[in-house]
């Protein structure tokens, strides 16, 4: 942290040379010359939690009297017109700010004059030249306003603007101070990808303006040269008219304008190449190379004067043209364009300029969505949003949370035994290594695969260039879809056909999902709505799962609530309402993440029915299938409502960032293949009922459309939330139970545990309540079924761990009782109907303190942690047990097989104090990481459940 | 057809009226603790054969031919080809340790594959009918075919000779015998051929002799030793014979009521059904003979011409293929879709009878009754021994078709259930595993 913390300061010092402000907030640390010497019997490093950075102070966020409610972030610009003004906050509920005074707030941030670099004709240059500013980042407070903020400085390129640049900044505003300065390096780091991604999507946006505005110096030339012409021919030969000095004059104005303008082509393409001193400007290689090939092609084409016949020809249909009105004009160009295929493209028409500029306050200036290209602006508007997201909470929060993160981060070999996924931890890393991007490349690799086709203004060319690209169809396609700024993914709506039809694995219908929304430009608009008509029965079948698939534990948890209020223990409801620690608020704080991201996932899950074939044509179609959801649909949807073909938001799966905070998404997202179960008839009204609730951010936590019933344990990424509820059921089960610790040995040492009961709601109740204790249950919980009603096979066994069987009296209830009968020595059956618990014996001690039926705990989050610790000691054995050379191979060759297992035996009941029994638990789990261990890393499901094994052992029947 | 076993509800004990024994959960002898089920048949399994050490062959009923590791339980090849079942498959190496599979459809086709490549070397298609078993003879590099028809092909699939057909049954089984013999099971009848391959490598096949002492149609025909072969009929007849003069040695007619006592014949009120006296299968391991009659075992000794070991409802439903293992261990397996190891045990002395204690945890209503003609036939045959249950696998559920053992690799099941079942031993795996693991963390240098 002290080397982060001075490396920060001296970037910010480096790049802020300018500022007087009494404001600006030193950024040193107390300690930073602290304690070195370490201690010698401590843990290695890599194993130690490190102490909250400030020990002495209170971690939680102190009460401040800010005016707005919660950390925001404000974009804001230095107009040349208006001054400085705010742009935009993310979150845009003006509820965030509050009273907040943004205006003034803007004032303060960009009143820090960062960079006074000379812009315009420096003194040995014929040409203007183009700033090449750093960014610069600052940490500013206002302690009136209790305002603190992390200041991004950064200037885009504009045409039009003074100097051609326009300043900008994006602040993240908190009521903490200490919370900026402890994440300055991340802030940092985040606030140059976005800005890195604004820059690049404005050096695109500036190069085609600047192209647009050669075409039309270009055809003034043109018109003038003529006029030019026709006066020398018919005035006399040798004398000069004012007039035709005039002509002359502004003929080599118009020259000098397009070397000038040619000149600041080769210097924006010629950006790359500048050495960066910023160490966080790391661009994505992908943009840059592509934005130079567009430059450089643009700079082959004005290399020289155009050829003037070029537009001498078309001038004259231009000025038949310019009788008609410009609609017939429009219609023309676009007639010609079907000609070439080529529908879409929006051409530019040169228009003559004048001679004098127009008035610096007349024009308007463009806005920062113009600035940049649409795609770049959206990607980093969604990095923004996640950025905040991501920053939501305290610090002390923040910091147990990054803690969690980086300890997970050094057990990778256990984590899947009981942890919750890592995934985004994964994407964590892999984001700080490689250049990141937040335009989604995958999508439009595509584009790539067929050079970008940059519109000229003649159509000669145009034609030519069209000829040389590979087949013609394609080729205007790709054209088509850069010109609109679509993302359009030809390479994933192959797979969309087969993938309707697959039977439902959880990737499928992701797959699916993703390939829906890529079909974007007009052909594949027809091909995708032709398949949705032909293929799938509707669109809406494959959704429907998945609203089933979190709503029905749900309705399950609520009337498991009633019954616990009704019950013996108030662990249940009460503690919902009245947060009272620490962790109730964070997880308070969770739920509305939770529930925000809920929206998220909503409208991420209605995102693809606005695209193909969407609003425009078939819109009513989602509409009548799900009309509670359009409101969350209306964000992404109606915000361009001309432009139905732009895709708002890009594909979730191919979104490296999105994965990351959209905790819990996953189980709702596609319905894990193992928890594809038919649900009763209200399944629907159910899950209409949710999508309601949870669009709908005020509710309280404790009205629940949250998944926490589901009878997924650790398995993929679960909220707080969820991990509260199920340790809510874990606890009410331990308590209820007196075999309960009988149950989880079984669970924990390897033996699937059949729950057999006649009512549903009770067995998937159980389910889920022990969900929990089943390692390594899959990314989605594979490894648990959760109602079954059908005689299971041994394949069955195999790959469940954990199963609700419905217990029928009719003839096919019968086999399955036959199944368990005849696989009984596999299994351990626990009935929920008579109460009772049939498995093998277990005496240990091990998990007497987990599941003890007296426990003193009452909440469930409060078990959930302490069985979180018991597990995480247990995995820790195992782990040792796993890598411990002389417990599993001969020390000496002499020695045999038998020594060895002693010595294992030994290791288990001196060592580690376990009975016979625990000891299976630990051989388990220490098979589960050899396994996972030595099992190649890309192997696909079968793989990873190689072998089943089990022993022969009696069971006993244990009553309540 | 499938009875299975409903131990273990209170509420179905008493409806439990079979005297089948049931050993329980706990198993102490039994290594397979840990399984591995194979999938990728479409139907019934009925063939597996063992390659090498480490590979393996199934085939069945979906014309499917599937090569695996023994040792990963990975499928290595899909030897696809034949439009209908597999009727016979054999493991064919000639010589150059290199191990070809020879596989008979009933789509009258025979073929010759390659198990490392998969690929179909040799075929020949339009028999005039569909081929029941076949023979290979390694030391004269042919191989015979044995259906409606009789035919001698060599290496190359060419055909040497061939004999018409036999009878409406044609031949069922056949084996090798000594001096370019083979012995070939034609409906009640052994047939025996001899070979001669003459200077100009042509093979002539001369009907040597013809057995006919069966009384009903031979079910089953392997080679004891060197000197004798034997033979079970669908009535329970298992005949001894001479290898070099095709003489009966010795006749054996197993017939599971004489030794019962009348106690026993109330379940079954009715005379015993051919099929239960049907002799399914045999093996040998040169001394012993191990017959599947019906759904119980017999252990013959082919020395003192005497049953070693005998019980009668050994499975729940028909027994279709048994082992000997070492040191009177054996192992059969059933239509009730389980497995059970059995141990050739020095019957308790008469003064201490066989308790039920002995077939595991669970009592039943009847198995108290199980002792009763064990105890009765020591005083019939003085060295009579009993075969005790060690062990059971139930996995499949379906009838099991064959397994086939690779020692303390493992042992492989197929089955009806399209499923084959690869059982290991858990502990060796476990082993094997660290091994794995620690070989890998030295690769890696660490973790």
């Amino acid at each position: 942290m002290t080397v982060c913390a001075s490396a920060a300061s001296h970037a910010s010092l480096s790049n802020n040379t300018m500022i007087g402000s009494p404001d600006v907030v030193a950024f040193t640390k107390e300690d930073e010359y602290g304690q070195t010497t370490q201690d010698p019997l401590g843990l290695p490093e890599e194993f130690s939690i490190p102490l909250y950075p400030l020990a002495d102070s209170n971690p939680w966020a102190k009460t401040s009297y800010a005016k707005f409610t919660k950390d925001f972030i404000l974009i804001s610009e230095f107009s040349e017109q208006v001054g400085p003004q705010p742009l935009l906050t993310i979150p845009g509920d003006p509820k965030v700010c509050g009273t907040f005074d943004l205006n003034y707030f803007s004032l303060r941030i960009m009143s820090v004059d960062y960079q006074a670099s000379f812009v315009g004709h420096p003194p040995g240059s014929g040409y203007p030249r183009l700033s090449f500013v750093e960014d610069s980042r600052v940490v500013l407070g206002d302690s009136k306003e209790g305002a603190f903020a992390y200041v991004h400085h950064f200037t885009l390129y504009d045409l039009e603007a003074r100097g051609f640049v326009r300043p900008f900044c994006m602040a993240y505003v908190a009521a903490d101070e200490k919370k900026i300065m402890l994440q300055f390096q991340e802030l940092s780091l985040r606030f140059s990808q976005a800005s890195e991604c604004l820059k690049a999507g404005n050096r695109r946006a500036f190069a085609k303006e600047l192209q647009r505005k050669l075409q039309d110096l270009e055809y003034t030339h043109s018109v003038l040269q003529r006029e030019e012409g026709l006066q020398r021919e018919a005035g006399p030969q040798c004398v000069y008219s004012a007039h035709a000095v005039e002509k002359a004059n502004e003929l080599a104005n118009v020259e000098k304008s397009i070397y000038e303008h040619r000149d600041l082509l080769k210097q924006i393409s010629a950006y790359h190449w500048r050495p960066r001193r910023d160490p966080h400007a790391v661009s994505c290689q992908k943009c840059m190379t592509e934005c130079l090939r567009e430059c450089e092609e643009l700079l082959d084409k004005y290399a020289k004067l155009a050829n003037p016949r070029g537009y001498s020809q078309r001038v004259p249909k231009g000025e038949g043209d310019e009788i008609q009105s410009d609609d017939n004009r429009g219609e023309e160009e676009v007639d010609e364009d079907d000609d070439e295929g080529n529908k879409r493209r929006p051409s530019y028409t040169p228009q003559l300029i004048k001679a004098k500029s127009a008035k610096c306050f007349d024009k308007r200036l463009k806005t920062l969505q113009e600035l940049c290209e649409e795609n770049f602006y959206e990607a980093t508007v969604e990095l923004l949003k996640e950025t905040e997201r991501s920053f939501r909470g305290d610090l002390c929060y923040l910091y147990t949370r990054r803690l969690d993160k980086a300890l997970r981060r050094k057990q990778k070999m256990v984590n899947f035994l009981f942890e919750a996924d890592l995934i985004d931890d994964v994407q964590d890393e892999a984001e700080t290594l490689r250049p990141f991007c937040a335009v989604n490349h995958a999508i439009d690799n595509y584009m790539h695969l067929n050079p970008p086709h940059i519109v000229l203004g003649s159509e000669a060319l145009e034609l030519d260039g069209l000829k040389h690209q590979g087949p013609l169809g394609l080729a205007c396609e790709a054209a088509t879809t850069q010109e609109l700024g679509l993302l359009g993914s030809h390479l994933e709506s192959s797979p969309s056909d087969q993938t309707l039809e697959t039977q439902g694995s959880s990737e499928g219908t992701k797959e699916s999902f993703s390939s829906d929304k890529s079909g974007t430009d007009q052909t594949e608009k027809q091909e995708s709505l032709a398949s949705i008509n032909t293929e799938g029965p509707d669109p809406d079948s494959d959704l429907t799962p998945e609203p089933d698939q979190n709503t029905y534990p749900e309705r399950e948890s609520s009337s498991e609530d009633m019954e616990t209020t009704a019950g013996e223990d108030d662990c249940g409801t009460e503690q919902d309402q009245t947060p009272m620690s620490l962790l109730e608020v964070v997880s308070e704080l969770e739920a509305r993440k939770d529930d925000e991201c809920e929206v998220g996932t909503h409208s991420e899950l209605l995102v693809p029915m606005d695209t193909a074939c969407c609003r425009a044509q078939e819109g009513f179609l989602y509409e009548a299938a799900d009309p509670d959801a359009v409101p969350c649909l209306s964000p992404n949807s109606t915000l361009n409502p001309s432009k139905v073909l732009v895709v708002n938001q890009e594909p979730h799966a191919l979104h490296p960032i999105q994965d990351e905070y959209r905790v819990g998404s996953p189980c709702s997202e596609g319905p894990p293949a193992g928890l594809e179960l038919p649900v009763g008839v209200f399944g629907d009204a159910a899950s209409r009922s949710s999508i309601e609730d949870g669009s709908d951010c005020t509710m309280s936590a404790s009205t629940g459309s949250d998944r926490a019933a589901s009878p997924l344990g650790y398995g993929g990424s679960v909220t707080l939330r969820q991990r509260k509820k199920a340790g809510q059921g874990a606890l009410r089960f331990v308590r209820q139970y007196s075999f309960a610790m009988q149950a989880l040995w079984c669970l924990l040492s390897g033996r699937t545990l059949v729950v057999l009961g006649a009512d549903e709601g009770r067995v998937r109740r159980l389910v889920s309540a022990l969900a929990l204790f089943v390692p390594n249950p899959g990314k989605s919980g594979e490894r648990v079924q959760p109602w079954l009603s059908c005689p299971f096979t041994l394949i069955d066994l195999h790959r469940w761990k954990l199963i609700g069987l419905q217990r029928v009296a009719s003839p096919a209830g019968s086999s399955a009782l036959y199944s368990l009968s005849r696989y009984s020595r596999y299994i351990s059956i626990l009935d929920a109907d008579m109460k009772t618990l049939r498995c093998p014996q277990y005496r240990g001690q091990l998990l007497a303190n987990v599941a003890d039926h007296r426990t003193y705990i009452r909440r469930g989050s409060t078990y959930f942690l302490h069985l979180q610790s018991a597990l995480c000691r247990l995995v820790a054995k195992a782990f040792l047990l796993t890598f411990t050379h002389h417990l599993h191979l001969p020390v000496s060759p002499t020695e045999g097989p038998e020594a060895v297992e002693a010595r294992r035996r030994g290791f288990l009941q001196e060592q580690l104090g376990l009975d016979e029994e625990d000891g299976q638990i630990l051989l388990y789990l220490s098979r589960l990481i050899a396994q996972r261990y030595l099992q190649p890393a890309n192997s696909d499901y079968c793989a990873a459940i190689p072998c089943f094994s089990f022993n022969y052992v009696t069971s006993v029947l244990y009553k309540i | 057809m499938l009875r299975w076993i409903l131990g273990g509800r209170e509420a179905q004990n008493s409806v439990e009226k079979s005297p089948v024994l049931c050993i329980g959960e706990e198993q102490p002898k039994n290594c397979f603790t840990e399984l591995q089920v194979l999938k990728g048949h479409f139907d019934i399994v009925r063939f597996l054969v063992q390659i090498d050490d480490f590979r393996f062959a199934s085939a069945g009923d979906d014309g499917l031919v599937l090569v695996w590791n023994v040792e990963s339980g990975e499928r290595l090849q899909e030897l696809r080809g034949h439009s209908q079942q597999i009727t016979a498959i054999s493991a064919f190496s000639c010589g150059d340790g290199f191990t070809s599979l020879l596989t008979a459809s009933s789509d009258r086709s025979l073929s010759l594959w390659d198990p490392d490549t998969g690929n179909r070397v040799q075929t020949i298609s339009d028999l005039q009918s569909s081929v029941k078993c076949l023979l290979v003879l390694e030391r004269l590099s042919v191989w015979l075919s044995g259906g409606q028809e009789l035919c001698v092909w060599d290496k190359d699939f060419q055909l040497l000779c061939h004999r018409q057909k036999h009878s409406d049954t044609g031949v069922a089984a056949l084996v090798e015998l000594p001096k370019n013999c083979v012995a070939a099971a034609v409906d009640k009848a052994i047939v025996i051929y001899r070979l001669t391959v003459s200077s100009d490598s042509s093979v002539l096949l001369d009907e040597v002799s013809r057995c006919s002492d069966h009384h009903d149609q031979i079910r089953a025909l392997i080679n004891v030793n060197d000197g004798m072969f034997a033979s079970g009929s669908h009535s329970g007849e298992l005949i001894l014979w001479d290898s070099a003069n095709f003489w009966n040695v010795a006749y054996e007619h197993i017939l599971w009521e004489e030794s019962h006592p009348s106690s026993q014949t109330e379940i079954r009120l009715a005379a015993p059904k051919p099929s239960e006296m049907s002799i399914q299968h045999l093996t040998s391991n040169g001394r012993l003979i191990l017959a599947a009659v019906g759904s119980g075992l017999y252990v013959y000794d082919v020395v003192t011409k005497a049953v070693v070991a005998y019980r009668k409802a050994a499975h729940d439903s028909n027994v279709l293929h048994t082992m000997l293992l070492s040191d009177g261990e054996l192992m059969s397996c059933s239509e009730d879709g389980s497995v059970r190891m059995w141990e050739v045990q020095d019957l308790p002395l008469a003064a201490e009878p066989a308790s039920a204690g002995f077939f595991g945890m669970w009592t039943f209503g009847r198995s108290s009754k199980q002792p009763g003609p064990q105890s009765k036939k020591v005083l019939e045959i003085p060295n009579l021994r009993t075969l005790e249950l060690t062990g059971d696998l139930i996995g499949h559920s379906g009838a099991v078709q064959m397994f086939l053992s690779f020692r303390e690799k493992g042992l492989v099941t197929c089955s009806t259930d399209h499923l084959l079942i690869l059982w290991k031993d858990g502990e060796r795996q476990s082993r094997l595993r660290s091994q794995a693991l620690f070989q890998k963390l030295e690769e890696n240098g660490g973790l």
